[in-house]
């Protein structure tokens, strides 16, 4: 899923200093199973902004929602004719939330209420671990599910590289080497063929937005308010 | 031992110091507490192993919350105790009623927030 983590408050507070009237919105999907955004967050927030005001003698009115996600537009639509009440919304949603939220509202300043980390899987409660960086080429049918993209400190295809160090990598000795990993597992495989072969480098079409239409789908001619 | 204690700390009682959530001590002090403490089994000594050392960790968080927005830390602790040890029981209730007497009133008693809950459509 897609982790975010909260911003410091001192950044937030100093974001919506002008405002008197504003909106915390969080989202029910991603963000609030990472606990930095959900509900709770959302009420959290509300109560630090509203305190922090009063007691600088500049109260603050605040509204809060949770929105189901912030990225479906049947969801934003239950704030149309309601956010139009507040100065400026903070938003608690993952970056694609946050920017879909202000495309909808386009004269209400929407403020990141997060920082996105990434995405990654859940190793305890509230401890998280980056395992895909969307890079929209997979190869882990060669590195043995292991991604060398995410994982390698150099995100090299045809690693390791020289600062390979007895399973740790050479950033870290706490951090373990992708490419090391990858070799332990195809070794006990046996599919060690896998990478024999060089993967060519990665084109840099990820440094252009990308659109992505499943199959049975189509863009429509216009896309719908 | 009906032993008393000082009449201003009022209890709320919960199944587990487990229980306790950061919105129920910040919202006490959002709303003009002058203080509040969570009062939980010894540690290492939970029935359901780990609640009074959840407990603390969301008192811990609500000190750095206040200490953030600009109040005093000291507002909301955590004590550990045994159900059977009354006498330390009134002893942290007095402890913590002078704190808070010597920390003064919250200064958020004289106003109110106004936050309003936008329901999903």
């Amino acid at each position: 899923m897609i982790v975010a983590k909260r911003k410091p408050f001192d950044e937030i507070l100093r974001m919506i200093e002008s405002h008197r009237k504003v909106l915390v919105a969080g989202c029910g999907t991603c963000v609030a199973v990472c606990l930095a955004g959900g509900e709770k967050e959302v009420a959290v927030l509300a109560a630090e902004i509203d305190m922090a005001r009063r007691l600088k003698h500049e109260p603050i009115e605040l509204g809060q929602t949770t929105l189901e996600r912030q990225c479906d537009r049947e969801y934003l639509a239950q704030l149309d004719g309601r956010a139009e009440a507040y100065e400026a919304i903070v938003s608690l949603a993952c970056g694609v939330g946050i920017q879909f939220l202000a495309e909808r509202f386009p004269k209400i300043p929407v403020y990141p209420g997060v920082d996105t980390c990434g995405l990654a899987v859940n190793q305890d409660v509230g401890w998280y671990e980056e395992r895909c960086r969307s890079c929209g080429r997979c190869v882990l049918d060669r590195t043995a599910g292991i991604c060398p993209v995410t994982l390698c400190a150099k995100g090299l295809y045809n690693g390791p590289c020289g600062g390979t160090n007895r399973g740790s990598c050479e950033i870290d000795p706490e951090q373990p080497c992708a490419w090391y990993a990858i070799h332990e597992r195809l070794k006990g495989q046996g599919r060690l063929d896998c990478i024999r072969a060089i993967t060519p480098a990665q084109e840099w079409r990820d440094t252009v937005p990308r659109t992505l239409i499943q199959p049975g789908y189509r863009k429509p001619e216009k896309a719908k308010a | 031992m009906r032993l008393s204690y000082p009449a201003n700390v009022k209890i709320v009682l919960v199944p587990c110091t487990g229980k306790v959530d950061v919105m129920h001590l910040l919202k006490a002090i959002q709303m003009g507490a002058d203080g509040v403490y969570c009062v939980g089994c010894l540690e290492g000594a939970c029935h359901y192993n780990q609640g009074n050392l959840r407990c603390r960790e969301r008192v811990e968080r609500v000190r750095e919350i206040l200490q953030e927005v600009g109040l005093e830390p000291d507002r909301v602790r955590m004590y550990n105790l045994s159900s059977g040890e009354a006498p330390t029981f009134v002893a942290y209730a007095r402890e913590m009623t002078e704190l808070i007497r010597r920390l003064g009133p919250n200064p958020l008693k004289n106003s109110q927030p106004a936050i309003r809950v936008e329901e999903a459509a």
